[in-house]
């Protein structure tokens, strides 16, 4: 047992960090929260730098054209990229760590051949159409339907929380193609043009005043079925492993993230006992670190996330409430104004979303209990 | 990296785990620490681990098992050393509070000036009547001899790290025995005519619990692995982190399963208490949570002097 990277993972830092430092300072301006044509315009601007340097789909297949890096060299390059204060995925969150491996793992050759590439090069930006406001932690309940018209489906209802809907060039889609079947035997995986008529966008002003996702509302929308993600009617188990990448890695970022805050944050706690809830949070962070390096290894190993990446979320995210709780508590009246003192006002907001978002912490909770404890399921009604 | 145990490691967890399953019974441990069982663990090689050849790393493989087992004793103090030994800090004249006073053949202290060594016989104290943990003896010593001088001041903060660590390790088997305590429980435990652990209220409290133990499991190893291979991270900063996060699991998870539990939880007839009150007395050992945390905080950039 030991956590020394290997050389040729040493090797893979010491490029990374020699780029960053020579590309970082070449980026533009960042656009304003709320302007998201220029929004996009800037993420996949790095999103494409990424990809001429050979860095995009880092832990992608290299058959699929990312650059197969061991999963300790994934962790290497987040840790780099975040601590070089490198741009975040962005607006090519979901085209990079939801659709393109679901596609990878579940789509036929020609939707490999269309939309991978395009989404490694920052050609091609997805958002995000699984939940409703009736389907929230129930995610199976989702009752947008699709009807099967020929060599297209029908589809109308609601979606919510869409990430990136203002800009998204297609949508990942769950609706119902059998009404009939038990919740989750009747769901449907689909790729959605979002060019298509019958789709109108209404922008979902969040918390922090702007509008990090929209509300998408589906009238007869004529999807081709050539769009379709594996069988119809097997939807929730595609679904299934788009969500098994958001717990592997995605919080990966984050975390180091909230270490580099909390040293931000350090220089104003002057109070004795906020200094000591500063200790321990970062003690603790530094815990579900070590916690990440380890379910690293065993994915390396295994090729499968060990029990910790089901832990890692709800520990992380509940830390980040924390953090969040204690910066508020530093900073007194300079609360006031969200921009007056760093970032840190901003943070607390934002991070209110994170034991909500990707199963709130009592979904977590239920799945550690259920999965990785083996305690008896909650019966169902 | 391999952050995750060998198969040598496995080997050694495993064995060692399958003696103490055979050998010290929750019924043994109920009876409390003796030569015997001091014999049985150097026998097994427990206190010789180093010398041995085995890292810092599959010291806390053995130590968590210790935890796990609940066996009590001056385990930690006695590592390295072929006497029952235990190391508390303090200086000449402190009145300290001594576990195991009847068992040990002598006491170190940590202090500024070094490593003191004081032999068991020289302490005088009086023994408590009622001590939290029934299986740790606690003597009350008013004045602590200043014993004589057996190591350098840099021995000796080597020694309280190398012993902040295994302590944590047992910290961390506590509250892994916890873990599966509780799980174990709720799962054959029925009320309303359902398991409680299908209650979410109850299933959240063993996920939380499980979160706390592997966690704290995960720092506990890191530091171990930078303490064998230094470049590979910063220590101090980890190994206080171990001791935090090792110490609130422990604690946690006992408060957690007394309450998962219900009433048979606090019964003298069920183990939760011991473990609880293990890991209340191992708390109060090389630093608490809150004083290593202060520490921590020491090492993050600091406020303008003048904002102090």
């Amino acid at each position: 047992m030991d956590l020394r990277y290997s050389d040729v993972d040493e090797a893979f830092r010491a490029r990374l960090r020699e780029w960053l430092s020579s590309e970082l300072p070449k980026l533009p301006v960042q656009p304003a929260r709320d302007d998201w044509s220029a929004r996009r315009g800037w993420d996949t601007d790095w999103q494409r730098r990424l990809f001429d340097a050979g860095y995009a789909g880092i832990n992608w297949p290299k058959e699929f054209g990312g650059q197969g890096a061991t999963p300790s060299q994934h962790l290497v390059f987040l840790e780099e990229t975040t601590r070089a204060r490198a741009p975040y995925v962005g607006v090519n969150f979901v085209g990079l760590l939801h659709a393109g491996p679901t596609i990878i793992a579940e789509g036929t050759e020609a939707q490999k051949t269309d939309h991978l590439s395009n989404i490694l090069r920052g050609d091609e930006v997805w958002c995000q159409g699984f939940s409703e406001p009736q389907a929230g932690s129930d995610l199976a309940a989702v009752r947008t339907k699709a009807v099967l018209d020929g060599d297209h489906y029908i589809v109308t209802g609601q979606k919510i929380w869409c990430s990136y809907g203002q800009i998204g060039d297609y949508g990942e889609l769950l609706v119902r193609t059998d009404p009939d079947a038990p919740k989750h035997k009747g769901i449907t995986w689909l790729m959605l043009p979002m060019d298509l008529p019958g789709i109108e966008i209404r922008p979902l002003k969040t918390v922090l005043g702007s509008s990090e996702f929209a509300e998408l509302f589906l009238d007869e929308v004529r999807v081709p079925v050539s769009c379709r993600i594996g069988a119809e009617n097997d939807g929730w188990r595609v679904t299934n492993v788009t969500l098994a990448f958001e717990r592997g890695t995605a919080f990966v970022s984050e975390m180091v993230d909230a270490l580099r805050l909390i040293d931000d944050l350090s220089p104003y706690v002057t109070d004795p006992a906020y200094r000591r809830e500063l200790g321990h949070l970062a003690a603790e962070l530094d815990g579900v670190w070590a916690l990440t390096k380890r379910n690293v290894t065993q994915a390396a190993r295994t090729g499968v996330m060990g029990p910790g990446s089901m832990m890692i979320k709800y520990a992380y995210s509940e830390l980040r409430q924390r953090l969040g709780e204690l910066s508020m508590k530093v900073l007194e009246r300079d609360v006031l104004a969200i921009d007056a003192v760093g970032e840190f006002v901003e943070e607390r907001l934002r991070t209110l979303a994170l034991t909500i978002a990707a199963g709130t912490s009592q979904i977590q909770k239920n799945i550690i209990g259920e999965r990785v404890l083996g305690l008896p399921k909650e019966p169902r009604p | 990296m391999n952050f995750d145990l060998t198969d040598d490691q496995v080997a050694l967890r495993d064995g060692i785990r399958s003696l103490l399953m055979g050998r010290f019974s929750m019924e043994r441990v109920r009876e409390g620490f003796d030569r015997s069982m001091f014999d049985e663990l150097t026998e097994a090689g427990v206190f010789s681990l180093r010398a041995d050849g085995f890292s810092w790393a599959d010291s806390v493989v053995v130590y968590e098992e210790l935890g796990r087992a609940c066996v009590p004793g001056p385990l930690v103090g006695s590592a390295g050393a072929d006497a029952v030994v235990d190391v508390i800090e303090g200086r000449s004249g402190d009145a300290v509070w001594v576990e195991h006073l009847a068992s040990l053949d002598r006491l170190l202290t940590l202090g500024n000036d070094g490593i003191r060594e004081i032999p068991a016989a020289s302490l005088i104290g009086a023994e408590a009547d009622w001590p939290l943990d029934p299986l740790t003896p606690a003597h009350r010593v008013e004045s602590l001899p200043a014993g004589e001088l057996v190591g350098t001041a840099s021995e000796a903060s080597r020694l309280l790290n190398e012993l902040t660590l295994l302590t944590a390790a047992q910290q961390v088997g506590l509250a892994s025995a916890l873990v599966d305590m509780s799980v174990g429980y709720a799962i054959t435990r029925e009320q309303f005519g359902r398991p409680i652990g299908s209650f979410q209220a109850v299933k959240h409290m063993c996920a939380e619990m499980a979160v706390k133990a592997e966690v704290a499991r995960a720092a506990v190893q890191a530091a171990a692995c930078i303490m064998d291979d230094p470049d590979t991270g910063d220590m101090m900063r980890s190994l206080h982190g171990a001791k935090i996060v090792a110490g609130e699991a422990a604690i946690m998870t006992g408060r957690t399963a007394t309450q998962v539990y219900g009433g048979m939880g606090f019964t003298w007839e069920v183990d939760v208490h011991l473990y609880l009150k293990r890991a209340w007395v191992l708390e109060t050992r090389f630093g608490s949570a809150d004083t290593h945390a202060d520490a921590v905080a020491e090492m993050l950039p600091q406020p303008e002097p003048s904002q102090r």
